[in-house]
């Protein structure tokens, strides 16, 4: 019986976490996703995520409003995005290095502001209370659901019906698959890429600016932590489908909360490796789902990582 | 057309000259270009500081004083940059076959690790020679073993071989801290966990009449030895070959896969040894201090040298001058720690967009190809 009451709280710590944990990876993911399917791969974004943290924080903190502070940090990730954008457009310039590049540079600058914030708190985005009608207070614990996962959903699946049924989705999809054929079509590919590059960095400033005004909730150093480059991973693993990349993250945030939640039961053996789960599987999920003989089905064929 | 064929006869000897001049003026571009860069970025922070508000001329004066300016901050420098040295050929070496690492800090971390935990029980038992020579065999297996099998992932299950890396990063610490602070934790160190410290008498000294151990020593070696191995011998050339053109490596009948692995594995062994000089030269145990940012600026080092194991070593000191000058910019100008972080970041775009000038300069290209 005891066993049974620990096994439920894990697996409700799992779910709650998995809603709390995933909103970043499924907005990095999103970003990402849209960046990929230009035929673009952006490894910045983990560095976009951390300034978009820092400066969510910096604004919310300056300005009272939260909701501001997401917005601001979606605009200086489309920054980020822009220019990583305009950079890979060079001639001779590798996108995979200016990404590694844009992530010291991001988090740099970041850090480089973001001293100032480590101490001072700033106003929190609020929560939904959508667990009112249950009397188990791990339930109603769980289903304290920010508006940025809801808004989070409904943007997977809007872009998965633009992606199929738009004239602009169409237009991404030419361009990730064949810059000559798009190229023959008329399109500008720079353009539809540098675009897609900077709505990629608007998402994952958003992404950032959860981690640091919801969940965790303040801004520290260690913040993120790599899941700007899991994304990358995990818009691999999710075959480059919006749809996908909901459910993707949702493991990925179930498999974050499993060492927290398990040391809320006490067991604390291990509790790095379970910590190190997100890592493992992200690496198990690579190695599982990609291969050196065929490019994966649904890769914009113009990706470099998947060449 | 009618000059060229006149005017060669004529002046063979003048004709080698200039095109010895045309060769050397050709091949600068790839000296130039990157101090260009430097200067570029150097310019662009000074922008940026000027900005804020705080003097550049003071920040890199700072720099200067704090990185190279007396002996103190080159020993300083010097111990700083042999791991640099490591880490930086950590990457250079799969480069040459196209493959991007940047997880080098958890082969580094996964070294320092092991050879850390393999002293523990021979500490006091085997003399102390022994003792370090098991130490930096147990952390270079380590730290080649987990690179090569990044490598080995990469070839034979296509995953990309930068974001396993840097993935692997995470799961090194992951390993380090679960030892560290369980099975292999010194319960005499109440301070920070820690395995047990292998004693100063087992440590590897400094060079005589420096503070700089002889991690450096062993590192300038080890880029000679690698260059050597990367531009004199055929596993080189056949890397070189696999990296230009992997089709082409694979119809010539090359073993792409072994030289992959082997690559990568020599890389782990090269990030290893830097962690293996953290515990046996500075730290004397392995903990957490060895996850201190190396890993990650040996991949500017690396590209700063153009993946040159030669140039490496300059390089490596240079930023390594920068590093070291944090303490000194941080205290004088009351600017963040993370500025040296910020300035690495600033280098490595404005190298990186360098490369798309590269044959473009006119000063550069040569006039017969006008």
């Amino acid at each position: 019986m005891g066993d049974d009451t620990g096994l439920m709280t894990v697996l409700l710590a799992m779910f709650a976490g998995a809603i709390r944990v995933s909103t970043p990876f499924l907005f990095v993911s999103l970003g990402e996703m849209l960046t990929e399917k230009s035929g673009r791969i952006n490894l910045g974004l983990e560095g976009t995520l951390v300034f978009g943290a820092m400066s969510g924080y910096a604004i919310s903190y300056h300005t009272g409003s939260p909701w501001f502070g997401v917005l601001v940090a979606g605009v200086a990730g489309s920054f980020f995005g822009a220019l990583h954008g305009y950079l890979c457009k060079l001639p001779k310039v590798n996108d995979i290095a200016i990404g590694i590049a844009m992530m010291l540079f991001g988090t740099g600058l970041a850090f480089f502001f973001g001293k100032a914030y480590i101490q001072p708190s700033a106003p929190r985005l609020p929560a939904l209370s959508l667990g009112s009608w249950s009397d188990h207070p791990g339930i109603r614990q769980a289903l304290e659901i920010n508006p940025l996962f809801l808004l989070g959903v409904g943007l997977a699946v809007l872009l998965w019906w633009a992606l199929k049924n738009t004239r602009y989705g169409l237009v991404l999809r030419t361009t990730g698959d064949s810059a000559p054929a798009a190229l023959a079509l008329g399109i500008n590919v720079n353009l539809v890429r540098l675009l897609a590059t900077t709505a990629g960095g608007f998402l994952a400033g958003i992404g950032g600016s959860f981690l640091s005004l919801y969940y965790p909730g303040s801004w520290t150093e260690g913040l993120s932590s790599g899941q700007g480059l899991m994304a990358v991973a995990l818009v691999i693993f999710a075959r480059w489908n919006p749809i996908y990349c909901f459910w993707a993250a949702l493991l990925f945030g179930a498999a974050g909360a499993l060492g927290p939640a398990l040391q809320s039961i006490g067991i604390s053996r291990g509790y790095h490796f379970f910590n190190a789960a997100p890592y493992i599987l992200t690496l198990l999920i690579m190695i599982v789902s990609t291969s050196p003989k065929r490019s994966l089905k649904g890769a914009p064929g113009e990706l470099s990582i998947t060449k | 057309m009618a000059d060229t064929t006149e005017t060669l006869p004529l002046t063979a000897d003048k004709g080698r000259f200039s095109e010895t001049l045309e060769r050397v003026r050709r091949s600068s571009e790839y000296v130039v270009m990157p101090i260009l860069a430097l200067i570029v970025s150097g310019i662009l922070f000074s922008i940026f500081l000027f900005a804020l508000g705080k003097s550049p001329v003071d920040f890199f004066s700072l720099v200067w004083r704090g990185g190279f300016g007396t002996s103190f901050s080159w020993q300083n420098t010097l111990a700083r940059s042999a791991p640099l040295v490591f880490t930086a050929l950590c990457v250079a070496i799969p480069a040459r076959l196209g493959l991007v690492i940047i997880g080098g800090e958890g082969a580094l971390v996964l070294g320092g690790f092991a050879a850390g935990a393999i002293a523990i029980p021979l500490i006091g038992v085997v003399p102390s020679y022994v003792l370090l020579a098991v130490m930096l065999l147990a952390a270079m297996i380590a730290g080649g073993a987990w690179i090569g099998c990044v490598g080995a992932l990469r070839h034979f299950r296509g995953v990309n071989e930068t974001i396993a890396s840097l993935l692997m990063f995470y799961i090194a610490v992951s390993i380090l801290n679960f030892f560290v602070e369980g099975a292999l934790r010194d319960p005499s160190d109440p301070n920070k966990p820690s395995t047990a410290p292998i004693g100063s008498e087992n440590m590897v000294g400094f060079i005589p009449g420096t503070d700089v151990h002889w991690g450096l020593v062993v590192g300038i070696l080890l880029c000679g030895l690698l260059y050597l191995l990367m531009n004199r011998t055929t596993f080189g050339f056949a890397a070189q070959i696999a990296g230009g053109n992997l089709r082409a490596a694979q119809a010539q009948g090359l073993p792409v896969g072994k030289l992959v692995v082997i690559s990568c594995a020599i890389a782990g062994a090269c990030a290893g040894l830097a962690g293996f000089f953290e515990v046996a030269a500075i730290h004397g145990k392995a903990n957490a201090s060895l996850i201190a940012g190396y890993g990650f600026t040996g991949i500017l080092v690396s590209f700063l040298a153009r993946h040159n194991p030669l140039v490496i070593v300059p390089v490596a000191i240079f930023l390594g001058g920068i590093a070291a000058s944090g303490g000194l910019v941080q205290r004088r100008m009351d600017l963040p720690d993370a500025t040296v972080l910020l300035l690495q970041g600033l280098i490595f775009l404005v190298l990186l967009v360098s490369e798309t000038f590269y044959g473009r300069l006119p000063f550069f290209r040569s006039k017969g190809a006008l």
